[in-house]
Order: structure tokens, then sequence, then C-alpha cells
């Protein structure tokens, strides 16, 4: 029999028992939609996770570090690292040189000073930091008011959240619901901050020194590659800041209490050459033409680049930092919730495999002499069998396609309904529930199969019945 | 001249050598057929009478493929049912069978012109044509109105009538009939006998008749075949039906 024909007399025998056949393909779809639930809530959950911390940087940045700089050195991460005496100077050649490794995508200097800026006259000090196009992508910045930067050059800040707050004289208040971003944006975007800053500015020889923003080395280990007796001079400056965005995630809320309130484009910050008290520390050996930095950070391509590129760096002599065993274990962590939430979701797609079994059984049983009769008349034993199959796939196909849609629907009510309680425990909306095309397709297809694998033994006991003793059924 | 050979007519459509049909039931071993030996002719129209238990339906069954032998063979067109494997019988059972049932058999679910579809659908003929064919085969029959009823709206004869559209939807050489008017009232069984009878004339198909009503077979079959005990027990040519039989080809 031809497949149009088999599925013609599927449906019409499916439609025959209604009642039966609806309830165990609705069985079926009960069993669908909890595998797709629990399999979205699993992909939602990682995907969340993955989304947050990659987006934090921490996955696939790698932090460079001097050995030289004595302020880590009691750092428990880095004691594997060289020597404070074998290591090498962080400067801009070896930027450059990391930045060239295979799998980089980029390694920007970490430049952040504490400085004085000036709103409506009033000043206020603030830890600034530097922050590179790239961090564009960083979900602190999604829910921003405003924009980032235009370019990486140009005179303007993003604040985080709660300088604004400072700057508009809003105290933040415990227990009090949150400021609306959105308030304070519209009263700061647009308008100006002065920057007061001392400018290092190289003495003589060297034309255009790009100092180090930050420390540097530390002046106690005996170095010679600093050129003895340089000096520079510092000049007062002042620079005009637009405000553009002001972002209500802390984007550098995992570092702790360094962590900037107002953001500069990095070349900006790069050519501004703020004065540091560090500064003091590189005398020996700054003033050569090369900056100095006391740490870089290395972005990779993805979180599996970071091993190799970490080992790559460390043979050039300088420490190095990651989160990655942190990642490896996250992930490990979720692709076991994945096969549990899996599991879970088939136990009902086996109640619902029983139950095609049993409904076909019945249907064996009941429709006996039909099928005696399709056999006298000349249905072959895989024409039989074709047409429980057909009866059990398409229940299959019919309940995957419900069943998704039933899962889907669950997904969305139980997202909103926890994202209603976030909302009213004042934490911004999550989409922790994720239903990929893929799994709508396996979902579908695994519950045919399911279905076909239920039919198997339904369809071969129709097939082997004997037409004379099928006939003689009444 | 022994028991089941005749002078043939034509050649054989049947030929069925020691066929033997055992089962057990519990200790017992039921020998529904018991070494029958018989030829039938292409277009001769045979009643196969007995009691009840006799073996008549055991053979038509076997003949009709719908069963094996325990031993001996059914040789139909030269093929010979016991060593056909089981779609071969399928397909047998499809293009060169038709039957007809005492309680007709047609698909409750299904419409008429549905039910005369299945051979159809099985032997898988265009689909466009199956519709056309099925109601040719049902306005023949005299159901050109009653297409689209289901077997539940129709009366038996009417319902026999459509059996009959269906067994001959595939154009079969053989019309094996099982108790084909048991069911029904004295006139109406006319009725679907006289249509078999035109089939058989007409389209010079072989018919084989089960039946337990002498008086049936005597008015309709050109030869009467006895069984008891699964065992042939006479086989007599009913002159009155052959003579008649004979005027109407020479006419």
């Amino acid at each position: 029999m031809k497949l149009p024909d088999l599925t013609e007399l599927a449906v019409r025998n499916l439609r025959e028992s209604l009642l039966r056949n609806s309830l165990t393909t609705i069985g079926i779809s009960v069993g669908v939609a909890s595998l797709v639930a629990m399999l979205s809530l699993g992909i939602g959950l990682q995907q969340l996770a993955s989304r947050r911390l990659m987006k934090s940087g921490l996955f696939d940045t790698v932090v460079v570090t001097s050995r030289r700089d004595l302020r880590n050195f009691d750092r428990q991460e880095e004691r594997s690292g060289p020597t404070p005496g074998e290591s090498q100077v962080l400067d801009e050649a070896k930027r450059q040189q990391i930045e060239r490794l295979p799998n980089v995508l980029e390694a920007y200097p970490d430049i952040r000073f504490i400085n004085e800026l000036r709103f409506e006259d009033k000043p206020h000090l603030t830890m600034i930091s530097a922050l590179p196009e790239s961090a564009k992508s960083n979900d602190a910045f999604d829910s921003m008011q405003g924009r980032f930067f235009s370019s990486d050059t140009a005179p303007e800040v993003i604040l985080q959240k709660t300088f604004a707050e400072e700057l508009l004289g809003k105290r933040p208040q415990p227990g009090v619901d949150e400021t609306n971003v959105a308030q304070l944006a519209a009263q700061l975007l647009g308008k100006e901050l002065t920057m007061r800053y001392a400018q290092r500015a190289a003495a003589s020889a060297t034309p255009e020194p790009k100092p180090s923003a930050s420390s540097n080395p530390d002046a106690g280990s005996s170095e010679d590659e600093g050129v003895p007796g340089a000096s520079y001079s510092v000049v007062s400056r002042e620079l005009e800041l637009k405000i553009v965005g002001v972002a209500d995630l802390d984007p550098e809320s995992m570092r702790g209490p360094t962590r900037a309130r107002v953001f500069l484009p990095l070349k900006l910050a790069e050519s501004l050459h703020v004065m540091q008290p560090t500064d003091l520390r590189e005398l020996s050996h700054a003033a050569g033409d090369q900056p100095v930095y006391s740490s870089v950070s290395v972005r990779v391509k993805n979180p599996s680049h970071v091993q190799p590129v970490e080992d790559a760096i460390k043979k050039m002599g300088f420490n190095t930092f990651s989160i990655l065993d942190a990642s490896r274990s996250i992930q490990q962590f979720f692709k076991v919730l994945d096969v549990f939430l899996g599991i879970f979701g088939s136990l009902a797609l086996a109640v619902a495999f029983i139950g095609i079994v049993n409904t076909l059984v019945m249907a064996i049983l009941e429709r006996r002499r039909e099928i005696g009769i399709m056999k006298a008349i000349g249905a072959s034993d895989s024409d039989v069998k074709k047409l429980f199959f057909a009866e059990a796939g398409a229940m299959g196909i019919l309940g995957g396609i419900v069943g998704v849609a039933l899962g889907w629907a669950i997904g969305q009510v139980i997202n909103l309904g926890t994202n209603v309680y976030l909302k009213s425990q004042s934490f911004p909306p999550e989409h922790f529930w994720a239903v990929p095309w893929w799994l709508v397709a396996f979902a579908i297809l695994f519950s045919f199969l399911v279905s076909l694998a239920a039919g198997l033994y339904p369809a071969g006991r129709a097939a082997r019945l004997d037409p004379v003793q099928a006939l003689r059924y009444e | 001249m022994a028991i089941g050979e005749r002078t043939q007519s034509g050649a054989p459509a049947i030929r069925v050598e020691q066929l033997c049909r055992h089962y057990r039931m519990g200790e017992a071993l039921i020998r529904a057929v018991d070494g029958v030996d018989l030829t039938i002719p292409t277009g001769e129209f045979v009643a196969l009478l007995g009691a009840s238990g006799s073996g008549k339906s055991s053979v038509l069954n076997l003949i009709a493929g719908l069963d094996r032998p325990t031993s001996g063979n059914v040789i139909v067109q030269e093929k010979n049912l016991a060593k056909l494997s089981r779609e071969e019988l399928a397909r047998y059972r499809l293009h060169t069978v038709g039957m007809v049932f005492q309680s007709f058999n047609l698909i409750p679910n299904m419409t008429l012109a549905e039910n005369v579809e299945l051979p159809m659908r099985f032997a898988e003929v265009e689909r466009g044509k199956r519709d056309t064919l099925a109601r040719e085969a049902l306005s023949r029959v005299g159901l050109q109105n009653r297409v689209n009823h289901r077997p539940s709206e129709l009366s038996g004869g009417e319902q026999q009538r459509a059996a009959l559209a269906r067994a001959l939807i595939n154009r079969p050489q053989l019309l094996l009939a099982d108790e084909p008017t048991g069911n029904l009232d004295s006139r109406t069984g006319t009725e679907i006998m006289d249509m078999i009878r035109e089939f058989n004339q007409q389209l010079g198909m072989t018919v084989v008749m089960v039946t337990h009503e002498r008086a049936l077979a005597e008015r309709y079959a050109q030869r009467m075949i006895f069984l008891a005990d699964g065992k042939l027990v006479s086989d007599e040519t009913n002159s009155a039906v052959v003579a008649v039989a004979s005027e109407g080809e020479r006419q």
C-alpha cells in the first residue's frame, strides 16, 4: 500500500475511536511537553549562566601581570609562575607580542585611576577605568540608558548608576525600591563633566612617552631595562567629557573595592597620560619610549582557548590568571543537569509509550475482524503492519506537535511567573527558558520514533493474525 | 471413474491433491480436511455441500489461500499455494481470488465506495481511476444510489451485493462464496445467486460455493461435491444446470 493511502486509512481509523486515540495522543503530548519543558529549562539556565559569565568577560579573559609587581606577590594562583627576578616587564612590545598569539582577540592594558570629576561645579572623587570597544557586548550595558562610546577616542563617559545618583545628590536608601535609571539618565545624558588631572609629560629626549596610567613594576627589584636618570614634568590639564550612557548594572561587579564607577574609552584614557602616585616608582626604568603596564587583559576567541593561551603567556615569563576551571565545572554541572532533566522528562514519555502500546493492542482486539477481512481481500502482512505503524506514527507526530506547543506554553507561563516574582523582589527580568529549533525538531522526531517503537509489537501481532480465526471472531 | 475426477470441459482452474488440514484442540487431533482430491475446470460453478463440521469451509479457505494445508497441494493456475510465501499468498488473494461471506464482511466504518476501493488500495491501483472503477462496480450490482452509504444503513441483500462488487473489483478468475445466502431471505438470496450465476456465465469465472442448502446447489451449481468428516463422499454433475448452461453457451 502506498503512503498516502496508509496515512488516509490511519487517520480514518484514529478518528473512529476518537476518544481513546485522543486520550493516547494527549498522553504522548504530556510526555513530550514534560521532556521539552525539562530540557528547555536546562538549556535556558545553561544559556543564562554562560551568557552572564561570558559577557562578564571572565571566561574568555586571561589577566596577565608581571611578576615584578610585588603587590601581587602573595596571590595564590600565581605561586606557580616565574619568580620576580625572572619576570619580564609588561610593556607595549610585550602586549603586542601577546596580541599576536594564536586565538587571541585582543590584549588591552588595564588602565584605572582615581580622579576628581566636576559636575555643576561640585567635585566628585571616583575610580575611573578604561573600556575597550569590545566591552560593548558586556551585558552590563544591555540595559544601559543612552549609548556606548561613539568611538575609542571620543571624549565621552559612561556612568555607573551609583555615581549618577551621587552626581544628582541622591543617596540610595536601603529597603527602598531602586531608583529608576531612566529618570537618572534623563537628567544626565548629554551633560558635561569636567575632569581635572595631572598629565605626565615627557621631559625632553623621548617625544611621546606613553606612561602607564596605573602602577608599574616594583622599584625595589634590581632591574636594568630602565634608563637611569629619566625624568618627566607634570602638567595640569582639564578635559570636558560628555555623558553618553548610564549603566544600570555594574560591569565591574567582580572587581570588588577597586571597581570603577566611571568609564572612558580605552584609547582616550591611554592618550591622557594621567599622573598616578605609582608613577614615582617607575622612575628608574619607565622613561624608555615604551609604556609599561601593571596588567593586561587578554581576550581569547572562546573559553577553550584559555588554557593554551595562558600556557603561551606563562612561557613568555608572565603571570596569568583565569577562571577556566570554574567554567569547566559549571559546564559539567549543566551537562549533568541536562541529562537528569532529560531523564525526568522522558519518564512521562515512557508512560505515554505504554499508553500507545495499550491503545494499539486494544485496537487489534477491536479490529480483529477488520484485519481478517483486509487479509481475505488481499492485504499482505506488511500492509497490515504498515497500517498499524502509520497509526502509531500519526499519533506520535500529532502528540509531538501538541506536546512541543504545550511544553513551550508551560515554559512561557513559568518564565512569566518567575519574572513577576523577580520584579516584585526588585531583580531585573531574566530569560531562563529556551526552546531552540533543534529541540522542537528533536522532540517531534523523538515522539515519532518512540511511537513507532511502541507500535512495533502491536503491528507485528496484527500482521501475524490468522485470517481464518480473525474472520470467525465476532 | 474415481470420486472427485470428471471429464473436463476446460483446463483445470483448481487442482487439489491429497489435501489435509489437521489441527490440535487440547489433546484431540481434529481432521478438518482429510485427503481430498479434486479438480475444478475453468469456468465451472461448483457447490461444496455437507453438514456443519464436514470440512467444506476449510476446503474453501485452503483454496482461498487464507489457510495452509497440513499436507497435500492446492494448485491454482499452476501455482502450488502450499509452497507460496505469506506475501505471495497475499498477492494471490488480491489478484486471483474474490471472496464473499455469509456475514458480508464489509468494513463497517467505510462507505460502500470505500469498501469496494479497498482491494484497489492494496493493489496500488492509481488513485484517479479508483473512484470511477468503484462506482462502476457498484452500479453493476444496482447500488449506484448507495455509494456513500455505510453498510449499517443497508439491507442484507444490498450489503451482499456490495460485497460481490468488492470481490470482483480486481478482476479475479475465482469467485469463492461461503454460504452467500445464509443470512438472507429466500427472495434476496435468489437475487444474489442470480448475480453470481451471471458472473459465472458472462465473465467465465470459476465459482466455488459452500452451502448446506441442497436445493440452492441443485438450482445453480453445475456440479455438487459432498463432504463428510473432512472427506469427499460424492461428486455429482447437476445435469439440469449443465444442460441449461450449455444451452446458454450455444445461444
